[in-house]
């Protein structure tokens, strides 16, 4: 129980930080970056939480595709936010 | 992008479509199914459009856009098959043939020719996800006049 616990724990506190950043940062490639990776953060938790099924739709539609369309979305337009 | 994307895309872009390949075929035993292993499967089309540009994949439009249409027609072909009875009644279930075998009791052994028409319809619907997110991706790319800076 504790070390899965603080694991999961571990993880929420890691997808809200890179929820942050992704909102936070000018450079929007990293900001897609930082969304990707917590996207696949909460792949994992998805399988720790006993539910593979889900983890894997959501590492594919989630981390996978959905940054690939902003990335490609990024290369038609600019990389950094504008004030 | 640059070489080293362009290199690792192209390692990985055959074991996306392997490891998509292996969640469809195995939606009925292991978790994942159709559309779980027809979005992996997908990645791997938009991992070649991010890392070669839009030239690469501008000929997967209309493969996709064909592969979607015969996904849909084949999993409302699977459905009819059990008419007879009623619609959806899997007929391939325990009749020896094709993904016939009979299920061992118990907890699930992994026997892959099981199942019926599920494989099949598995199949149907991951070459419509895979179709229909590809296309989606391919067609996002074109929008626009698809410059690659």
């Amino acid at each position: 129980m504790t070390i899965l616990a603080v694991l999961q724990v571990l993880i929420l506190l890691l997808i809200v930080a890179g929820s942050v950043l992704a909102v936070g940062l000018k450079d929007l490639l990293a900001s897609v970056i930082a969304l990707g990776a917590s996207s696949l953060l909460l792949a994992l938790q998805f399988y720790l939480l006993q539910a593979p099924d889900v983890a894997i739709a959501e590492a594919g539609v989630g981390a996978a595709l959905t940054t690939a369309i902003f990335v490609l979305a990024i290369r038609k337009t600019r990389r950094k936010e504008e004030e | 992008m640059s070489v080293v994307v362009r290199t690792i895309a192209r390692i990985l872009v055959p074991v996306a479509l392997l490891f998509g390949g292996y969640v469809i075929l195995h939606g009925h035993l292991t978790p994942g199914g159709g559309f779980q292993g027809g979005a992996v499967a997908a990645s791997a089309v938009a991992l070649l459009l991010v890392a070669f540009g839009t030239s690469a994949v501008k000929g997967l439009k209309s493969p996709l856009s064909v592969l979607e249409d015969l996904g849909g027609v084949a999993f409302v072909v699977l459905g009819f098959l059990g008419i007879g009875y009623t619609f959806f009644f899997n007929v391939l279930a325990g009749s020896g043939g094709l993904f016939g075998a009979p299920v061992a009791p118990g907890p699930n052994p992994g026997y892959l020719n099981t199942g019926g028409t599920l494989p099949p319809m598995n199949w149907a619907v991951g070459f419509k996800v895979i179709g229909g997110l590809g296309a989606v991706v391919v067609l996002f790319a074109l929008f626009g006049g698809g410059d690659d800076r």
